[in-house]
């Protein structure tokens, strides 16, 4: 067993800003342990011949020219936003740090 | 500030320096400083659902180039997801390197000889900029942010430094040797005050030769003065913290520069859970030989090399010179100083006029480097004056051309050095009681006779020469 605890699944969830009913935690903590019983299950297999996969496809260095291409239109753009002011985006006042 | 006695400070800093690309990181969209609000965005840098990030290959040269300078290892590195939810990030991720990065290992070497270890230098992208509103009079949304994703996707070079600094000195030196060195590989304009290269500190504090205490990050510092002030700030509250008894708290902190003073801005703990994963629309890294050595063939040689050869030129520089060379080396117009020396011309005045005239110009490519060393000639010799050549020179930045037509064309006659004497004679024979002072040996009556000069002449005589003319016939 994965011994995850419903204190780490609800600190999970609001990293992700879900809210979850008492319920939903009581599932989803047996659900996710499954998920990661079984990810325990392939860690204890030897692997060691095995090449690591990076991703799917076989590629590396998918690059593109450093060529400017058209932006989108400011009112189209702006038209989107929930709300906007000054030519912004307008949001709901961030308290704290500036990033 | 010294800390007190016992006492050792240990800084690292992180240095985030956007990238001189014309593209963003994973779009199209122009990098440009100072555009109007969201005009230089598209889906991919305001995370429109099905978008897909390309990646810029040019991000990744000038990131290879700043590795090399820093005498990184450069290696094969992937991307990740950096995720948190903030309104100028609308992906709600940020990409970014995280256990591979594409440069790990180096050191930079400042100008005291100390030596500061890289421990890596990743790449990822920009947010956007938030400007918050106060509480203003409006009846409804008073209290609201504003969001311009001009910036989000720039691409950026994170590079973090070894906990080697041991004073705020020193993390100042680090931080303006690494923008020269930026600068010098052409990845980054280096202009803190535009936000282009911004620094968070990591300061502690320990008794001597004790374990290293717990740190604290103050973020975005965006001067060298402010960094240089928010670090010996933070130790010494740190100090004093634990001297009273107290244990310093992990936590990020907040510089203002306005109190001098940092404050809490968030607790490490209670924050600081990104949940990093693989990038899954972007593949993996791997620039081959041939890439990295078309970067290695571009990059020139570094700000220490060419403020040596420039000192060199001058043998025993005085600070004034030495801050003038470090304007030079920044803004890359040392060519005119060498060309200068090599003429057989006064290096010093050379270097004075390219760190203020040459330097003040935003463009002086239709100045040559023949027609300026002409013009510290002529200025040398006391065929213009200090004046006279500035004024030249402001002419041929402006439109090219050849220094003595200019001078012609501004009416600035030659004073020829039997008019210059005939001057000084009328005036010494005008002046019996300064000229005897200054014979009998009072030197500071020279300055009296070079501003009389100056009057008669309308500016137009070299100092210098009148000074060597006074001397001749004491």
């Amino acid at each position: 067993m994965s011994g995850l605890t419903r204190t780490e699944v609800a600190h999970v969830a609001r990293l992700a800003r879900l809210r979850l009913s008492d319920e939903e935690l009581d599932l989803f903590t047996v659900q996710l342990a499954r998920i990661l019983d079984h990810a325990a299950d392939m860690q204890s297999l030897d692997l060691a011949g095995v090449v690591a996969t990076a991703h799917p496809y076989d590629l590396i260095n998918v690059v593109r020219e450093d060529v400017v291409r058209p932006s989108l239109d400011r009112d189209v753009v702006l038209a989107a936003a929930p709300d906007a002011e000054d030519g912004c985006f307008a949001v709901p006042r961030i308290m704290g740090e500036e990033l | 500030m010294t800390l007190p006695e016992g006492w050792e400070m240990v800084v690292g800093l992180e240095v985030h320096t956007e990238l001189r690309t014309a593209t963003k990181m994973f779009c199209g969209c122009a990098n440009v400083f100072g555009a109007e609000a969201n005009t230089n965005v598209c889906p991919v840098c305001l995370g429109l659902p099905g978008s897909l990030p390309v990646l810029n290959e040019r991000a990744v040269s000038m990131a290879m180039a700043i590795g090399m300078a820093l005498h990184a290892t450069i290696a094969p590195s992937t991307f990740h997801r950096k995720n948190y939810f903030y309104p100028d990030m609308p992906k709600d991720f940020q990409i970014s390197q995280y256990d591979l990065p594409i440069n790990s290992g180096g050191y930079l070497d400042l100008p005291d000889g100390s030596r500061v270890r890289i421990e890596r230098a990743h790449l990822e992208e920009d947010t956007g900029k938030s400007t918050h509103l106060g509480a203003s009079g409006r009846i409804h949304g008073a209290d609201r942010s504003l969001v311009d994703y001009n910036r989000s996707g720039v691409p950026l070079v994170e590079i973090v430094s070894g906990p080697d600094i041991r004073s705020a000195a020193q993390a100042r030196l680090y931080a303006s040797e690494l923008r020269a060195v930026l600068i010098a590989t052409g990845a980054s304009d280096g202009r803190m005050e535009e936000g282009s290269m911004r620094i968070d500190a990591n300061v502690s504090v320990r008794r001597n030769g004790e374990p290293f205490g717990t740190r604290c990050e103050i973020k975005n510092l965006n001067s060298l003065r402010s960094l240089q002030r928010a670090i010996e700030f933070e130790a010494q509250r740190q100090v004093e913290l634990l001297e009273g008894g107290g244990v310093v708290r992990q936590e990020t902190r907040h510089w203002d520069e306005t109190v001098g003073a940092t404050s809490t801005m968030r607790v490490k703990e209670e924050a600081e859970d990104y949940r990093y994963f693989r990038e899954p629309d972007l593949v993996d890294l791997a620039p081959d030989a041939a890439w990295q050595q078309r970067v290695a063939d571009e990059l020139g040689p570094m700000p220490a090399e060419r403020r040596a050869a420039v000192v060199g030129l001058l043998g025993e520089p005085s600070d004034a010179q030495r801050d003038a060379i470090d304007v030079v080396i920044d803004l890359g117009l040392e060519r005119f100083v060498h060309a200068t020396h090599a003429a057989g011309g006064d290096v010093a005045v050379a270097l004075a006029r390219v760190a203020n005239e040459l330097a003040a110009a935003e463009d002086v490519s239709k100045l040559t480097e023949a027609a300026f060393v002409a013009t510290i000639a002529l200025e040398s010799s006391g065929q213009l004056s200090a004046t006279q050549a500035k004024t030249v020179l402001a002419d041929l930045i402006a439109s090219g051309g050849e220094p003595r037509e200019v001078a012609a064309a501004r009416g600035f006659e030659q004073l020829s050095a039997d008019s210059l004497g005939d001057i000084v004679a009328a005036l010494i024979a005008a002046n019996p009681d300064e000229w005897s002072r200054f014979r009998d040996g009072d030197d500071k009556l020279a300055q009296f006779f070079v501003g009389l000069v100056m009057r008669e002449t309308k500016g137009r005589a070299n100092g210098k020469a009148v000074i060597a003319e006074l001397h001749a016939r004491r």
